[in-house]
């Protein structure tokens, strides 16, 4: 197998674990921390905290990982093919 | 008519009129024109490929309609429209560089060219992939068509027609002659404008509100559902707004739209970056304009008609020159969608149908006019269905993202990473997908609490793999992976 596909396989997978987390750490701080009544609520920066958690900090969290993946994870690959044509 | 908007919105249409015409130059210099003028010659930069990325998802209904309905529902809608932070990273990663790798080495411009390519040259996957982009993306741009009309009508107060003819003119032209380059760089001015749109407008709307405590305790004063993910009656179940991670967030991998530009960037640099750029942009984009919706509540109680919300919003917390750079965001957002979807569909008719079957031995000076003259007869024929949209198209832009999603997700994903899946499973995915998406909506909408998309995405799956399995021992020819 095309040693370039190995590289594609993987890097499709940290795709599916990255939503994944995504969709967890949204699903977790919304419902988690925002099904309780209102009164009882915290506020963080004026925004209820799970919508804080969920939807500001989540998207941070998810900036960051895609930045780490990026660095550290995803290896540069030509995408031409190399030796018959290009 | 408000001079002090206009400015701005003219200054933006010029610019993009300019870049667009300016860029178009390089078009007829390059060898080999349909990959230049359907594909821009696979030469994207990072920022412009996320730039591109997002300008062509976000539409009207990122921009005018989703903050309408977070004006109605609350904080839960924004919570929903973030499982559109998904598209920033997922699009790219999952078609990823295997996309990119075959895509080269099927010389494929379009989607479908890749089908068909994939799926051993099967006439009855090109012929339905074409079709069903042809329909429902035609449909989905008139649309588009009509609600950048009608805002430059709410705008300026002009009628309907001469807003409608502003809008064509404004990006017809540089579309028609420029093709995809054309739109890339100006999709680019647009998404910084969209980008810079937003921010504006979500740092006014707190200032205006006194300050998001002081808006928040308000809101609670008027109804507490507006604070909780439930929505301002309680409607919005987890699994309802969940299930937006199929329509908006995971499954905008099946839009031909959008999973073509996944094929035109120009190494894996430009991929990292865009990447980046695009998750930064998308997550910014959505959080702020569907909050905007819903911080503009308590300063302007009482809107009945939702897509009125957001310009309405920007002419009372901004001056008039910035709300004019503000109104120019939606109006980015709509063009940068109906200039891609307009040249999706014209390389559908020339590439896939023309192309492959109606003239294979045309040549590169036939390919030339027939191009131009598609993209033209089909920008003018989309302004005339828009003067007065018929109620089939009306009707058919209702399924077009969540029939073409439930068409395309699977023969393009497990086409890429499952070499058994052949053109049975093709085909069985596509008209399952379709055909149980309109069923479904017309006669059962939402079941168990989901969105309509959920289930055909899932019949279509199943479609996939076992038609597959079970046609694979007459299917002797897997894909070549060595």
């Amino acid at each position: 197998m095309d040693w370039r596909f190995k590289v594609a396989n993987r890097e499709a997978w940290i795709g599916v674990a990255l939503a994944a987390i995504n969709f967890l750490w949204w699903y977790g701080f919304a419902y988690g921390l925002g099904s309780g009544p209102v009164s009882e609520y915290q506020f963080i920066f004026g925004m209820p905290a799970w919508f804080f958690y969920s939807c500001v900090v989540g998207s941070f969290l998810m900036i960051i990982l895609v930045i780490i993946v990026v660095k550290f994870f995803l290896t540069e690959v030509p995408l031409d093919e190399e030796e018959d044509h290009s | 008519m408000n001079w002090g908007v206009m400015i701005p919105l003219i200054i933006f249409l010029a610019i993009v009129f300019v870049v667009g015409f300016w860029s178009s130059k390089t078009v007829y210099a390059k060898s080999d024109f349909m990959q230049e003028y359907f594909l821009g010659s696979r030469e994207l930069g990072g920022l412009i490929l996320a730039m591109t990325m997002i300008a062509t998802y976000g539409s009207a209904s990122s921009f005018v309609g989703g903050p309408g309905v977070a004006y109605t529902e609350g904080l839960g809608w924004v919570l929903l429209s973030m499982a559109q932070v998904a598209t920033g990273y997922f699009v790219l990663l999952i078609l990823g560089k295997k996309f990119a790798i075959m895509a080269r080495r099927y010389n494929a411009v379009t989607l479908v060219d890749y089908m068909k390519v994939r799926y051993d040259n099967s006439k009855a996957v090109v012929i339905l992939s074409a079709f069903s982009i042809i329909i429902f993306l035609f449909a989905a741009m008139t649309a588009q068509w009509v609600g950048g009309a009608r805002l430059i009508e709410a705008i300026t107060g002009l009628s309907y027609t001469t807003a409608l003819f502003v809008f064509a003119a404004a990006v017809l032209v540089y579309v028609i002659i420029g093709g995809f380059r054309a739109i890339a760089v100006t999709d680019m001015i647009q998404g910084l404008i969209m980008f810079a749109g937003t921010l504006i407008l979500l740092v006014a709307t707190v200032i205006a509100g006194g300050g998001m405590q002081n808006i928040m305790t308000e809101l609670a004063q008027e109804n507490e559902m507006l604070l909780t993910p439930f929505g301002h009656d309680g409607s919005l179940t987890p699994l309802y707004v969940s299930s937006f991670w199929i329509l908006v967030g995971v499954g905008v991998v099946g839009l031909p739209q959008i999973a073509v530009r996944a094929m035109s960037y120009k190494d894996s640099r430009s991929m990292h970056r865009a990447l980046i750029v695009g998750t930064i942009v998308v997550a910014f984009m959505m959080f702020g304009m569907h909050l905007a919706g819903v911080l503009a509540r308590p300063i302007l109680p009482g809107i009945d008609e939702p897509d009125t919300v957001m310009p309405t919003l920007a002419m009372t917390v901004l001056p008039a020159w910035l709300a004019g750079i503000v109104l120019a965001a939606p109006m980015a957002a709509i063009m940068s969608t109906v200039d891609a979807l307009l040249l999706m569909v014209s390389s559908a008719v020339v590439k896939d149908v023309y192309y492959n079957y109606v003239n294979p031995k045309a040549t590169e000076k036939k390919i030339k006019q027939v191009s131009i003259g598609v993209t033209s007869v089909l920008g003018i024929s989309v302004v005339f269905f828009a003067l007065s949209p018929p109620d089939l198209l009306i009707w058919l832009n209702l399924f077009a993202f969540g029939g073409l999603e439930s068409a395309f997700v699977w023969p393009l994903v497990l086409g890429l990473y499952w070499a058994r899946g052949n053109k049975y499973g093709a085909l069985a995915s596509i008209i399952l997908g379709v055909v149980s998406y309109i069923a479904i909506s017309v006669f059962a909408p939402e079941p168990f609490g989901m969105h309509s998309v959920v289930l055909p995405v899932v019949l279509s799956l199943v479609g996939y793999v076992l038609a597959s399995l079970l046609t694979s021992s007459k299917q002797s020819h897997t894909i070549e992976t060595s």
